[in-house]
């Protein structure tokens, strides 16, 4: 890890102190200077370090400025809301109707998106579909009904922003009790940071996509699988991915070797702290408002139960892990019953860093740090799909075979109780309604494979948790808790392929980046059923705005309600949406260099 | 682009051979890995109950599970027909099949009049490159000098500019080099054609011709550069260059390089006989500092053939030669 100090913002118009010295200075003091601190009694008034401030009420003024922030030993400018990263903490009442009035002090235009947010489709801050943009000088004023509760987050959709700073959560109690009520409550908000221009980034990656990955095949790795698994093996395992031009280390995109990961805002170096008494409930609102990284979270020693995810109220599940990928959120509780800290842990999807806070009975106690779990190669089951599953025969990667007969430890399901996990069910062979069916536009320079028979299962908890000896979440055991939002089946069906040419850093749905392709009209009032297969060997995490997605499982019995739904390599998965909102919407990946390379749709409800 | 594998240079020449052979058919056709020889594939594999193994529980064989209707056609399709798994359509490259699926789901529906430009998305940048790939020292029998190897370009995803440039100095004056301006046009994943020019420069009168070929990455990782060239009076000629890389570590990694040209008719002004004129074997180590720069040590040799080595010979210089290099590779 590289040296880390605190996050220190810092708003550079408003400093008079000689810049450097001021920021340095507050960094070795380990202290945060919002503009608050200069100016006692403003609302955006930080409390301290990792603790953004927290604005309730129904009327808000936000201001987007540059600010001077220091992660990870070098100044860099940062884009913000009030002059904090994150921005400040917006609390809302289910059931009011807020306004939001965003001032943009940048040179550039800016928005704000509220993420996972039921709104008009022209308050949803999208630029170029939604409205405008906020034009530098000028202020725009969102209005609409808080007609949802629950934990969700917003941000910048304008070009890099979100990268770097213009994120925060967003929480709305329930106009009812909570349902499950705590005696804390904590945002623990995931961001990866870069010191390094976004758009440079971008264009690195167009020249050259693995620029990041340092954890590429080598020729001594070679060697060592000769002398542990022979020739054969070690030349068979390579084979598929060599053939085929594919890297089975392509995990991310970007990683630690230009990213600093941040637990609200906090290097893991400044160790942000959540204070509980023994024996408390803690409710912890997880929020990936990273813009390039999949995190696996976990809390050794802790217990999660997992009661919401994007914000929905689910079946209460007892999880060890579980994998939050960019924009998902999920909400647990745990409750500590030592007077002990407690490592609250977030380690990136490729294991080239890690967020990492505390949970303790007072400030400046910590836990060991775990270690980063062991890399792996993406399996055969991450590159042909259900195919790839069958293969007990075929050549898996390192470190990915499973010991013979071991069974998955399925997750307890918590007192609440929850439905039975249904049987595992016949897969599709590639006939009736769960043939996949690619694009003719899937063929060209754009797209670097096709996956026939991706896998349907939903229980796999993915690339480097599987078999890890820890129960880890995943969508397979989510259930809201109410039902879908309509109970009617679906009457049509849109399908849609998540395509890629990793060499030339392309992204798209069937084959074709936004700027060449149509928008997809859902007939308003429908209930759709949308199926994305993942042609691609990454995760994609798949945002829907205005809408809900009501996932289904591979039978499409009704699964659970989200904003984001991540789907994992050569994954074929589907979901319910009813076209009830008119306007124009964003529908995209959420990792944000693959949305700006072209995976990214306009969705029309009319 | 990096190369995970380890393979020999010698495989290099069989795609060659391979990509150069499929052209006819459309080079796409040339890159669809054969699914045929897929490990796992045989009948019992395609079973319903094996299919049905989630993907979590890896080994673990599944269960045999009851006959679903909905399952039977599928199943009796396989047990009619075993399955050959060559008949099942390539992961990579091909055509769309006749009835491939309509991406538009518009209903007629017109874009957003901005289409999403005020969010500042460029799904097809346009960026410049320059690519010192070799710029190096070198010393052998005859002396030192310098040589290079740089392209670079402006363009998109699709379509670029692009130019590449290699030679020699020796003693202060340039003994061969030539340049190249092309047109370089994305045809499959991972091809691009070229089309364009290339001037030969040096020592005898400069050559003019027009150049045509595709480059890309070869299965196997090959990084695979062939192109054709005819020029004024019936003058024909060939180059092909295969590169591979073997990281040894995340930072050290060794490159082989394989140029070979020819020529259709000899050119005794430029001491070019007719056929293979020149082969050179390059294996150069570099260590990347940062992605983008690296200084490297290596090794090439050179040998003449046929009336191109005649040639050499009668100006006193030894067909074959060996020479030492060190340089920096940079890109920007």
């Amino acid at each position: 890890m590289k040296p880390l100090s605190l996050v220190s913002p810092v708003d550079a118009t408003r400093v008079d102190l000689p810049r450097r010295r001021f920021v340095q200075g507050l960094a070795v003091g380990g202290a945060v200077a919002g503009f608050g601190l200069l100016r006692p009694g403003q609302a955006h008034a930080q409390a301290r370090a990792g603790h953004p401030a927290v604005l309730s009420g129904t009327d808000f003024q936000l201001d987007i400025g540059r600010t001077l922030v220091d992660c990870t030993g070098r100044v860099r400018p940062a884009t913000t809301v009030n002059g904090s990263l994150p921005g400040p903490l917006l609390r809302w009442k289910e059931g009011t109707t807020v306004t939001l009035r965003v001032t943009n002090h940048l040179r550039e235009a800016t928005s704000i998106h509220w993420h996972g947010i039921v709104l008009p489709f022209d308050m949803d801050g999208v630029p170029g579909l939604s409205f405008d943009g906020i034009a530098p000088g000028e202020t725009f004023t969102y209005r609409f009904d808080v007609r949802q509760a629950g934990t969700y987050w917003y941000h910048a959709h304008s070009h890099f922003q979100e990268q770097t700073g213009l994120f925060g959560a967003l929480v709305i109690d329930p106009t009812g009790h909570e349902r499950h009520p705590a005696d804390r409550d904590y945002v623990v908000m995931l961001n990866d940071w870069t010191d390094e221009d976004p758009a440079h980034i971008y264009a690195l990656l167009k020249k050259q996509s693995d620029y990041y990955n340092y954890h590429q095949p080598t020729v001594p790795g070679f060697l060592r699988d000769v002398r542990e698994r022979g020739l054969g093996d070690a030349l068979a395992m390579r084979r598929k991915w060599n053939q085929m031009r594919m890297n089975p280390t392509d995990l991310a995109d970007v990683g630690g070797a230009a990213y600093t990961y941040l637990m609200n805002g906090t290097a893991p170096a400044g160790n942000w702290t959540g204070l509980f008494g023994p024996g408390e409930k803690v409710r912890l609102r997880f929020i990936n408002g990273s813009a390039s990284t999949i995190f696996d979270v976990r809390i050794p020693g802790l217990e999660m139960i997992v009661v919401a995810a994007d914000g929905q109220d689910v079946v209460p599940v007892a999880v060890d892990e579980f994998r939050i990928s960019a924009a998902e959120t999920y909400d647990v509780i745990v409750q500590p019953r030592d007077t002990r800290a407690y490592t609250v842990f977030a380690q990136s999807i490729d294991r080239s860093g890690y967020a990492r806070g505390t949970l303790a009975p007072r400030e400046g106690m910590q836990a060991p740090v775990p270690a980063m779990d062991e890399r792996v190669w993406l399996g055969m089951q991450d590159m042909m799909g259900a195919m790839g599953a069958m293969g007990s025969h075929s050549p898996l990667s390192p470190r990915e075979r499973v010991s013979e007969g071991r069974e998955r430890v399925r997750p307890e399901h918590a007192a609440h109780g929850s439905p039975e996990p249904s049987p595992p069910a016949p897969l599709p062979t590639g006939e009736g309604s769960q043939a996949v069916h690619h694009a003719r536009t899937e063929y060209g320079p754009s797209v670097d494979m096709r996956v026939d028979m991706p896998r349907t299962n939903l229980d796999d908890p993915g690339i480097g948790l599987r078999d890890n000896g820890r129960r880890v979440l995943t969508y397979a055991d989510l259930r809201s808790i109410d039902g879908p939002l309509d109970p009617r089946e679906p009457e049509r069906e849109i399908e849609l392929h998540l395509t890629g040419n990793m060499e030339r850093f392309v992204w798209s749905f069937d084959g074709l980046p936004f700027s060449e392709a149509k928008p997809i009209h859902f007939r308003y009032g429908e209930r759709l059923r949308i199926v994305l297969v993942n042609d691609t060997m990454m995760n994609h995490p798949i945002h829907l705005h205005g809408m809900f997605s009501e996932l289904e499982d591979a039978e499409g019995n009704f699964l659970v309600r989200k904003h984001t739904i991540n789907v994992q390599p050569a994954q074929r998965i589907s979901y319910r949406v009813t076209a009830d909102n008119p306007g124009r919407w964003a529908y995209h990946c959420h990792l944000l260099y693959h949305m700006e390379a072209g995976m990214f749709r306009e969705v029309v409800v009319s | 682009m990096r190369r995970p594998a380890l393979a020999s240079l010698a495989l290099a020449a069989v795609l060659f051979a391979g990509v150069v052979g499929a052209q006819d058919h459309g080079h796409a056709h040339a890159e669809a890995p054969d699914m045929g020889d897929m490990p796992g594939m045989e009948h019992a594999g395609m079973d319903h109950a094996g299919m049905a193994m989630p993907a979590a529980s890896g080994s673990i064989p599944a269960p045999a599970l009851p006959h679903a209707p909905h399952h039977h056609a599928a199943s009796h399709h396989s047990s009619a027909q075993p399955h050959d798994m060559s008949a099942m359509p390539p992961m990579q490259g091909g055509s769309p099949p006749p009835d491939a699926r309509d991406p538009d789901y518009s209903d007629g529906i017109r874009s957003s009049p901005m289409h999403g430009m005020d969010m500042g998305m460029e799904d097809r940048p346009r960026l410049a490159t320059l690519r010192l790939d070799q710029l190096e020292f070198f010393d052998d029998r005859a002396g030192r000098g310098l040589q290079w190897d740089i392209q670079g370009g402006y363009g998109g995803d699709i379509d670029k500019l692009w130019l590449r440039t290699e030679g020699e100095r020796r003693g202060g004056r340039l003994v061969h080099g030539d340049a190249e301006v092309l047109w370089s046009h994305a045809v499959a994943a991972f091809w691009n054609t070229e089309l364009g020019v290339r001037e030969d420069l040096g020592e005898g009168p400069n050559r003019h011709w027009a150049a045509f070929g595709i480059q890309g990455l070869a299965p196997y990782w090959f990084e695979l550069q062939l192109t054709g060239y005819m020029g004024p009076h019936g003058r024909t000629a060939a180059r092909l260059r295969a590169e591979y890389e073997l990281l040894f570590t995340q930072r050290l990694v060794l490159q082989p390089e394989l140029e070979v040209n020819a020529y259709g008719k000899a050119d005794p002004a430029r001491g070019l006989g007719s056929g293979v004129s020149d082969a050179t074997l390059g294996l150069r180590l570099r260590y990347e500092i940062g992605r983008q720069f690296a200084p490297f040590l290596g090794v090439e040799w050179t040998r003449r053939f046929a009336g191109t080595a005649e040639s050499a010979r009668s100006r006193g210089e030894s067909p074959s030669e060996r020479r030492w290099v060190a340089g920096v590779r940079l890109w920007l």
